[in-house]
């Protein structure tokens, strides 16, 4: 390597570890460590966001049908546990991974942040005096710590809407997601934020979906074109699916009109779900 | 009858490490498109030092690529927009006539300015210090040959070793990371026999050692394009999974993989 010149006050360390921490906390110290972690709540969080748009598929076969499979979730693993314990354990893992991808990305956001001199909260586009070029950075990757906050707000919006119906008021019927969700996509602030918010997590996920094979270490030259074929695939499903219900609300295909069941009568779509 | 250029310079001046530096407008005439990037900077040195002042400091040695002493950000590129080129095989037919070109030093917390365009990439030898050697005892010479290399793995390893170490990855990376240069490092080592000895304690404390000075891989890939020597962003990868390994390892059984 190059004899280097040297600064005389040298080149300072941005962080230091004090201590090492006994195993398996050690390796989430350092910053590899802290980006497999994240890459392993990303997979998880994405399995969630799957299954989730998969199981939102329900409201296209109606009320009854959407009810039944709320009232299959709240009993997972029945005959085992109790009800709703399952969900709970899984509501809890998913707010745990939710936690530990975002303090993860913020702390490795502000270790880069030190790490580069006059570099802008995003990207460091300021680190150099020129317009800064990007070559290889495709829009998705620069974007992460946008499109990270903007599903965060999201999904506590999201929660506020649609899990404690905080807007709806009278309008909220408990154990009707079915009109729940007609009622809420129809007013079109909210159909737009929904729109928003998801063409953001796709973007997120394209990213984050190459990335974590990366972070995690899967790589071959044997697979690796396949990687960036999965992000598009999965990103684009992703997209295509959870925009159908605020585009088909607002379009006037999925709506309370010719219900058998009148809003309101949870009784009678338990009724209804029984008979299936 | 080679082309000539005239072009205009925005050189950033420092006056030391110190000095909060600024950029300074040059002219360029009759620049030869055969000559290199470090030929231009000069020519117009010769001129500031006819005029009684003080020449743009950068930094070079061998000039043909292969050091990696010369650094620079042209038009906010490191080692210029050409793909696989060092700032000195940088030939000034990339550019064209009354171009006006920025000239900035590498630039991230860990490579401080030491004057004009010269950084201190010392970091990359924190790194080096920190496990790229293999120290154990070998004996006398040994036969050419007596430890089988499997082909593929020794040309992935040269290629791994092929990085010379100008700092162009962390000066294109947007977080400042050095993931490429010691994943390179570690690439060049871990991939063949004689390297599987230290592996694993080389990448721990290789990797810990870069995490203390540089920022933390976001797999944008700027790297690779920014690299002379175009080291594949795949040693980032083995990189990061050779360190989760070291940390879950029982390292006193030995032949572990």
């Amino acid at each position: 390597m190059a004899a280097t010149a040297t600064n005389p006050k040298g080149s300072t360390p941005i962080f230091r570890r004090k201590w090492q921490l006994p195993f398996p906390l050690n390796i989430y110290q350092s910053s590899v460590g802290r980006k497999w972690v994240m890459a392993l709540t990303g997979i998880g969080l994405l399995g969630f966001v799957i299954v989730h748009m998969i199981g939102n598929f329900h409201i296209y076969e109606g009320p009854v049908q959407l009810h039944e499979y709320a009232e299959t979730l709240r009993g997972l693993g029945g005959g085992l546990f109790p009800r709703t314990f399952l969900l709970w354990v899984l509501r809890i893992g998913l707010a745990g991974m939710f936690v530990l991808h975002i303090h993860s990305a913020y702390s490795l956001k502000e270790r880069s942040r030190k790490a580069s001199d006059k570099a802008d909260f995003v990207g460091g586009e300021k680190k150099y005096g020129s317009k800064r070029d990007y070559v290889a950075a495709n829009y998705a990757s620069r974007t992460m710590r946008w499109t990270g906050p903007i599903v965060l707000l999201y999904l506590l919006f999201h929660l506020a809407d649609l899990t404690w119906g905080w807007w709806l008021g009278d309008d909220y019927v408990l154990g009707d997601p079915y009109h729940n969700v007609v009622a809420s996509l129809s007013s079109l602030p909210v159909a737009i934020i929904y729109v928003v918010a998801n063409v953001a997590l796709a973007i997120h996920i394209f990213h984050g979906t190459w990335s974590l094979f990366q972070s995690l270490g899967i790589n071959n030259p044997k697979y690796n074109d396949l990687r960036r074929s999965l992000a598009k695939g999965i990103a684009g499903i992703i997209l295509v699916g959870n925009l159908s219900f605020p585009v088909l609300v607002t379009a006037g295909l999925v709506d309370d009109d010719n219900r058998k069941c009148p809003v309101g009568d949870v009784g009678c779509l338990e009724h209804e779900a029984e008979k299936h | 009858m080679s082309k000539e250029l005239n072009l205009t310079l925005q050189v950033w001046r420092q006056d030391g490490p110190e000095d909060s530096g600024h950029f300074e407008t040059y002219q360029a005439e009759s620049i030869s498109e055969d000559m290199s990037f470090l030929e231009l900077l000069d020519i117009i040195n010769e001129d500031l030092v006819e005029n009684g002042q003080v020449p743009i400091e950068f930094d070079h040695d061998c000039r043909e690529g292969i050091c990696g002493s010369c650094s620079l950000m042209i038009n906010g590129q490191a080692h210029g927009h050409a793909k696989a080129t060092t700032t000195c095989q940088l030939h000034m037919r990339k550019f064209d006539d009354g171009d006006t070109i920025v000239v900035e030093p590498f630039r991230a917390r860990a490579f401080p300015v030491v004057r004009d365009l010269v950084v201190d990439r010392s970091s990359f030898d924190r790194i080096i210090e920190a496990g790229g050697y293999i120290s154990v005892n070998t004996g006398a010479a040994s036969d050419a040959n007596l430890t089988p290399v499997p082909k593929e793995a020794a040309d992935t390893s040269f290629d791994a070793a092929a990085c010379i170490g100008c700092g162009a990855c962390v000066a294109a990376c947007p977080n400042s990371a050095a993931q490429l240069f010691t994943s390179a490092k570690l690439a060049h080592l871990n991939l063949i026999p004689q390297g599987q000895a230290q592996r694993f304690q080389r990448t721990e404390n290789m990797v810990e050692t870069m995490e203390s000075f540089f920022g933390s891989c976001t797999n944008h890939g700027e790297c690779h394009e920014a690299c002379p020597k175009e080291i594949s962003l795949d040693f980032i990868a083995f990189m990061n999974r050779d360190y989760v390994k070291a940390k879950v390892k029982n390292r006193k059984l030995a032949g572990q993989k």
